[in-house]
């Protein structure tokens, strides 16, 4: 029937867009994740029977959220009924209870921020607080979160049921930290948050290019931080994100193949977004001293003021580099600085630096380091050696136009 | 809930706290209601390590486990939850030389 699979087709629109919103008030309420999804679940399979009956309500957010709510109090009570000890006749009391402004919007927002606050908890060991953010805010299955992380399913999936037995058992509370707590916190969060926008930006593997939602939903994170907690670092990561987002029709052709930084037709910039990250960099970078993410947003400032890749102040991006070095020492940065200046002093320079990377093995299985090297060869002419890169980074790469792209270099090294 | 403040430390750094701010502690601690128990311990090399085996008591001398810093005091505490539990964790003075494990309380099973 063609009405019910619109009406189907609107559950599945609620659910991408209200889904992660209706869990976190649903977690409030019921003081658990897993029952929260649970209810969740429930909520979604009585809207797929009731929406095509009844029509779809005018606040499905708020229909789904008391679906949900009442599902797991009905729950409750039947196990309470088997229950000696009658704690879950208390927590199904604790959910009744819990009628307070529910639908409320404002109340909403700050679930999903209790929400990201516990889930980046610094009780959680770091990789935890990725998985379990990406999981319970983002919405990602485990398998796209292992796959960014280069780790296995089922590990990704434990390090996600112990979190929560975490959360549950040491009773992290669902609620965001007082004032004086909020910065350090906050450097957590926005450790997080900056790792979910890279997912979507540079997808670790799939058919496109770059996964808009992720960035969107990273960016709208970064937004609702900067409303929160003004400070510099989350303005300045807020501002990373709009300026590689800025990119992002550029990053892709019309058949969704890879399009790099010095091809792209820089008139497909949405400018909009680069003069809203370029007018938050002044204030990212008025804190003393000046942190990772400011130095990363006056980099990608440079490169959103250049007209091309050959008008670019190569010699600027190399410097703010170095600053970033000393700030953060990590083997992908310098990737990052011997590509600058590669562009700046020519490919050989740059090979001698990304083979001494390659060299201390840190970064032998990431594949943008044997690309580099395979660009650097194919530049000066050492067509052996940029194929044998080429083809190291083709087996490591996931991601459908990357490969399509590497294929292309390499056909081209053929012939 | 109650949560068991473990207090770790080296033993050279005992000195470090006097007795009388870790009292104090305590003290403040039991009026704000927060405090269930609190005891110092002797040092480590006081300790006895039991275990039966077979419905044989074994002794050996010593702790289970052998590590730098040692167990030198705790504070069973009242508290709302991890984020409360971990406020008062931070205001236990040893905790500024060592460490403080915060170790949520298990109820039993029937």
């Amino acid at each position: 029937m063609p009405t019910t699979d619109r009406v189907h087709e609107a559950v599945a629109a609620v659910y991408r867009s209200e889904s992660r919103r209706v869990l976190a008030t649903l977690i409030r309420l019921l003081g658990d994740f897993d029952l929260a999804e649970d209810a969740l679940h429930e909520a979604f399979r009585a809207a797929l029977e009731q929406w095509p009956r009844d029509g779809v309500p005018a606040n499905p957010r708020a229909w789904l959220v008391s679906a949900g709510r009442f599902k797991a109090i009905d729950n409750l009570r039947r196990l309470a009924r088997f229950d000696a000890l009658d704690e879950t006749g208390a927590r199904a009391e604790v959910a009744v209870d819990g009628r307070a402004a529910w639908a409320d919007e404002e109340g909403i927002e700050d679930d999903r921020f209790r929400l990201i606050f516990t889930c980046c908890h610094p009780a959680l060991s770091a990789d935890a607080q990725v998985a379990l953010t990406l999981r319970e805010v983002c919405g990602l299955i485990t398998e796209e979160i292992a796959r960014a992380f280069l780790t296995p399913a089922p590990t990704l999936a434990q390090r996600i049921v112990r979190a929560k037995a975490k959360i549950r058992q040491a009773r992290i509370p669902y609620e965001v930290p007082a004032r004086e707590e909020l910065p350090a916190r906050l450097d957590a969060v926005l450790r997080v948050v900056c790792l979910v926008f890279n997912e979507g930006y540079a997808a670790s593997s799939g058919p496109a290019v770059t996964r808009h939602d992720l960035s969107a939903e990273a960016i709208r994170l970064g937004r609702l931080l900067v409303e929160l907690l003004p400070e510099p670092e989350a303005i300045g990561l807020l501002a990373l994100m709009l300026l590689h987002d800025s990119r992002r029709a550029a990053r892709a052709s019309a058949s969704g193949d890879l399009v790099l930084l010095e091809d792209q037709d820089r008139a497909l910039w949405d400018r909009e977004q680069i003069a809203e990250g370029v007018g938050l960099v002044e204030r990212a970078l008025s804190s003393h001293p000046v942190g990772p993410y400011a130095i990363q947003v006056a980099i990608a400032a440079v490169h959103a003021k250049a007209s091309s890749s050959a008008a670019t102040d190569w010699a600027e991006i190399v410097g703010l580099y170095d600053v970033l070095l000393q700030t953060v020492p990590s083997p992908v940065i310098e990737l990052n600085r011997a590509v600058a200046v590669a562009m700046r002093d020519g490919p050989a320079t740059g090979l001698a630096l990304v083979e001494a990377i390659l060299d201390r093995g840190e970064l032998k299985d990431y594949r943008l380091a044997h690309a580099a090297r395979a660009d650097f060869c194919r530049r000066l002419g050492r067509t052996a050696d940029a194929r044998a890169s080429y083809e190291r980074a083709l087996a490591l790469t996931e991601q459908e136009p990357e490969r399509r792209f590497l294929e292309r270099r390499l056909a081209e090294l053929r012939t | 809930m109650k949560y068991l403040c473990l207090v770790y430390m080296e033993a050279d750094k005992l000195r470090a706290v006097p007795d009388g701010e870790c009292a104090a502690c305590g003290d403040g601690f039991r009026k704000s209601g927060l405090l269930i128990a609190a005891e110092a311990l002797q040092p480590v090399e006081t300790a006895t390590t039991v275990r039966v085996r077979n419905g044989n008591v074994s002794i050996t001398d010593g702790p289970f486990a052998e590590t730098k810093e040692q167990l030198v005091g705790f504070y069973l505490i009242e508290a709302r939850d991890l984020n409360d539990a971990i406020r008062v964790a931070a205001k236990i003075p040893p905790a500024r030389e060592g460490s403080v494990e915060v170790r949520p309380v298990r109820e039993l099973q029937p």
